[in-house]
């Protein structure tokens, strides 16, 4: 059986891997963006010097050989679902028995004036950032538009090459539609102590050349006209979709697929950013653009495709960022705003450096909220997974903590804000010994099976 | 176009000031091989001043102001830190000097009927210690201690926030200063047998030399205490530790070879090949020289107690002059520091350590340490791998959610330092120490799919 996966990224190497691992299938792996798998969320590291263009592919050339995962590089841009045939640009005609659609994301574009001039850039795919590289020469300032992961990582890779940014994010405070207000509130202060120019509740309107068609200044909503030679927009991404148009295959935003990733036509899949849940599962979106999904997918995939059904499940939510210094970890649920019938507790260091949040109601834990701080995910999930109510997992809190060796233990300060709330004093039944991690997790196999 | 970065930010001029400091103390040396200083404490002491001012002051201007955190902009860019001129420059330099120091101490100064140049600039200081001339050795562990004390200086400064990172550093600085250096010196100038207390066979590959033995055993209670220490730390002290804390608590927290590495050598860490290949050649490589220095050592104490040095073909004063130079002064010195600059700080330890090679043998089978991973968290970005001087490739490990168990892990705590997700933790635990990663059963398809 020949497989073809459309997208080398995280959501279609994964699925090849995972194949590969299973089965003898003839397996390959199309994409026009680069020659070998290479980690996206790496590509700031490049522009900051800090890891080589090498460095940032998980695997060396032989892997691919070794394995027998064949890659070629070149642009799909015909299906022919009928025969079983795509069409390159190349003008190579590949026929499958099924074929993965694992094409990932287009950036958005802003809809406003001069949006086409030379000096705009967003960041998603290589040849982006090799845009933005060759544009970095005798900068003096640089706008971001967008108060999402890429913006502030944009702002980031700047500020490292001492380019002076303006950073205008929508809206009244950095990210609020994803972390509550005090959490945001930090990353504002991040934000500004790197000597970035934020601007909230800003908007670019519009986008200024000279006769030579490159950027001279961008107008905000705010009235104001600054001066710049690269505008960056980092507005959010779609689903890259578009060229399927055409074809017979279903498509709202992005490719819809059933719980086994399968689309309307027999033996077409889709994962990964391109593709959309048409039953996606409570309290989560149908398209998840992120690293983890497009991961998650990929292993359904392959063991769906291998002949072993698997419906996809996100299985409980997690994420992870970082905003300059400060690093970012969610579990489970954690809402912007609070909602009815929950509670949180949180604790933040008096320098404001460093936050914990966990969410909870009458009956149990629901997310974590980390900022600076790390936590272990399986212990935070198998607390969500198992209701556990929350003065027990107070008491059990240093299970979770995941710093360096002779980090502070925060699990005090924790407990303390749960009595300053509730008159409830909790005592540490634990320490933060590995060996309690291990025998806590020992236990949840146990159960579990 | 390109990936690499085409502009970055160039050193200020406080950082240019105290790298004039620090080289103006280097160039008093190098005058001073011509002997036109006259014998002075001053001179030495405005020299190691200038070094240290220099030293000290450019970390100050570099990380003063630096938040917490991780910054290795540019590093994979700058010419000394990425095989550049400058870094071919200092690698010949370091090579250069060790030939001189090892081979030629006389081109040094070094004379039985007093010392001129380079050695006798450090007469007036070795005077003091233990009133004696200086000796090359002398002179080579002053600046040995100085170097490991400045640069330490500079990691702590460099990983502030990271209390691992200082406190491990604060250690490796003491047992150099003191092990290392102090208590040896200052026992010859009582007319003791001196030694270097931490440092064991077969790293200390002489421990077993006629003349060592000799020396323990004919000085008193002293030497005899000196005996049984070095065999106890041998056998029970080291297995011991190595169980609970894996071999780092002697390889980066304690060992004068690791606590170079871990400070000047900190610069040049990302230089270690990652590779598979990298990896086949350094075990073949560390573990001949482990089985060299035991046939060497069993030979030598076959003399020892029946007088004889031919054993077949074998002669045990031929095999130890042979290990002596080639690994002891040729690969541990010349290659081990020289090549700092070409293929990180750890060519000694990863390539050529026997001491490494049977604690890394404990490790592997019979420790608590291991580096785990943080569930899901991983986005293979490959700072991990990039930044460990072991060249490891932890990425590997990481992105496939296990957890880390390997033989050359020097416990540095450097990848869980980078990681930009919190996914890596350096932790002793003890349920599962033998259903860990040696004893897990394999991949039917191999580890590298």
């Amino acid at each position: 059986m020949h497989i073809l996966i459309i997208g080398n990224g995280i959501a279609g190497i994964t699925a090849a891997r995972h194949i590969r691992q299973r089965a003898d299938h003839q397996i390959t792996v199309i994409s026009a963006e680069s020659d070998y798998f290479f980690s996206r969320t790496a590509l700031m590291y490049v522009y900051m010097g800090h890891m080589h263009w090498n460095d940032i592919m998980p695997y060396e050339p032989w892997f691919w050989k070794k394995n027998r995962i064949h890659l070629i590089n070149d642009l799909v841009n015909v299906l022919d679902d009928q025969r079983k045939t795509v069409h390159t640009a190349g003008g190579k005609q590949i026929s499958y028995d099924k074929l993965i659609l694992a094409t990932g994301s287009l950036s958005n574009r802003l809809e406003i004036p001069g949006n086409e001039l030379d000096g705009v850039a967003s960041l998603y795919s290589l040849q982006d950032l090799q845009y933005i590289e060759s544009k970095s020469t005798n900068l003096k300032r640089v706008v971001i538009a967008g108060g999402g992961l890429i913006g502030i990582e944009l702002a980031e890779m700047f500020h490292s090459r001492h380019i002076p940014v303006t950073f205008l994010v929508r809206e009244s405070s950095y990210s609020n539609m994803l972390l509550p207000a005090e959490e945001s509130e930090m990353v504002n202060r991040e934000i500004r102590e790197h000597g970035i120019d934020l601007r909230l509740h800003t908007e670019l309107t519009d986008i200024k050349g000279d006769e030579a068609g490159r950027i001279k200044s961008t107008l905000t909503s705010s009235g104001e006209e600054i001066d710049c030679q690269l505008a960056c927009i980092a507005v959010g991404v779609h689903p890259n979709v578009s060229w399927l148009s055409d074809s017979p295959i279903e498509i709202n935003k992005g490719i819809l697929v059933d719980e086994f990733l399968q689309s309307n036509i027999a033996d077409i899949y889709a994962i990964g950013d391109c593709a959309e849940l048409r039953r996606p599962s409570p309290g989560r979106k149908a398209i998840e653009p992120l690293w983890y999904t497009g991961r998650l997918m990929g292993e359904a995939m392959a063991s769906t495709i291998c002949g072993t059904p698997v419906k996809y499940d996100g299985g409980i939510w997690f994420n992870s960022a970082k905003f300059f210094n400060t690093e970012y970890q969610v579990y489970g649920t954690i809402s912007p705003k609070l909602p009815e019938g929950q509670k949180t507790i949180y604790w933040q260091q008096r320098d404001g450096k460093k936050s914990i949040r966990i969410n909870y109601t009458e009956q149990a834990v629901i997310g974590f909220n980390l900022m600076g701080v790390r936590f272990r995910q399986e212990v935070c999930e198998k607390w969500i997974i198992t209701k556990t109510n929350i003065e027990v997992v107070l008491a059990n809190l240093e299970l979770a903590l995941f710093d360096q060796e002779f980090s502070p233990n925060y699990a005090h300060a924790v407990r303390d804000v749960y009595r300053s709330i509730t008159g409830v004093t909790i005592r540490s039944v634990v320490n933060r010994k590995h060996a309690h991690v291990q025998a806590f997790m020992k236990n949840h196999q146990k159960s579990s099976v | 176009m390109s990936l690499t970065p085409t502009v970055y930010p160039s050193l200020t001029i406080g950082h240019k000031i105290f790298s004039i400091i620090g080289c103006s103390g280097l160039l008093i040396g190098l005058i001073s091989f011509t002997g036109s200083f006259p014998e002075s404490n001053l001179t030495l002491i405005l020299s190691l001043l200038l070094i240290s001012t220099g030293v000290i002051g450019y970390s100050i201007i570099q990380y003063q102001r630096q938040s917490p955190g991780i910054q290795n902009n540019f590093v994979r860019v700058k010419t000394i830190t990425s095989r550049g001129t400058t870094a071919w420059f200092l690698a010949l330099t370091l090579m250069g000097f060790y030939i001189l120091l090892y081979f030629f101490p006389q081109s040094l100064g070094l004379a039985e009927s007093g010392n001129t140049g380079f050695i006798a600039l450090f007469d007036p200081f070795s005077e003091w210690i233990k009133n004696k001339p200086a000796s090359q050795w002398f002179v080579y562990g002053t600046l040995y201690t100085l170097a490991i004390l400045l640069f330490g200086i500079k990691f702590i400064l460099k990983y502030k926030g990271n209390k691992y990172q200082q406190i491990r550093t604060v250690s490796v600085m003491f047992f150099q200063l003191c092990f290392a250096f102090l208590i040896p010196e200052v026992l010859e100038r009582l007319n003791q047998p001196s030694m270097d207390l931490k440092n064991m066979w077969p790293l200390n590959y002489y421990f077993f030399f006629d003349w060592n033995l000799d020396k323990l055993l004919q000085s008193g209670t002293l030497g005899l205490f000196m005996l049984g220490w070095s065999i106890a730390l041998m056998l029970v002290i080291s297995p011991v530790l190595t169980y609970f804390f894996g071999k780092r608590w002697y390889c980066s927290w304690v060992c004068g070879c690791g606590g170079l590495a871990e400070t000047a050598g900190d610069p040049f860490r990302h230089l270690a090949d990652p590779s598979l290949k990298a990896w086949k050649i350094e075990r073949w490589m560390v573990h001949s020289v482990l089985v060299f220095v035991v046939l060497m050592t069993l030979l030598v104490l076959y003399t020892y107690f029946t007088g004889n040095s031919h054993i077949l073909f074998l002669n045990s004063y031929a095999l130890r002059e042979g290990y002596g130079f080639f690994i002891g002064a040729i690969f541990s010195g010349v290659i081990g520091v020289g090549f700092y600059p070409l293929l990180g700080p750890r060519v000694w330890c990863r390539f050529g350590c026997p001491m490494a090679a049977i604690l890394g043998l404990q490790q592997r089978y019979f420790s608590r340490f291991r580096i785990t991973t943080n569930g899901g968290q991983c986005i293979s970005c490959g700072n991990c791998s990039t930044y460990c001087e072991m060249g490891i490739d932890v990425r590997h490990y990481a992105q496939r959610g296990q957890n880390i168990v390997r033989a050359s892990c020097v416990g540095c705590g450097i990848c869980a330092a980078v990681c930009p997700r919190g996914v890596l933790k350096l932790e002793n635990g003890s349920v599962d120490l033998f259903e860990r990663a040696p004893f897990a059963p394999k991949s039917p398809k191999g580890d590298f799919n």
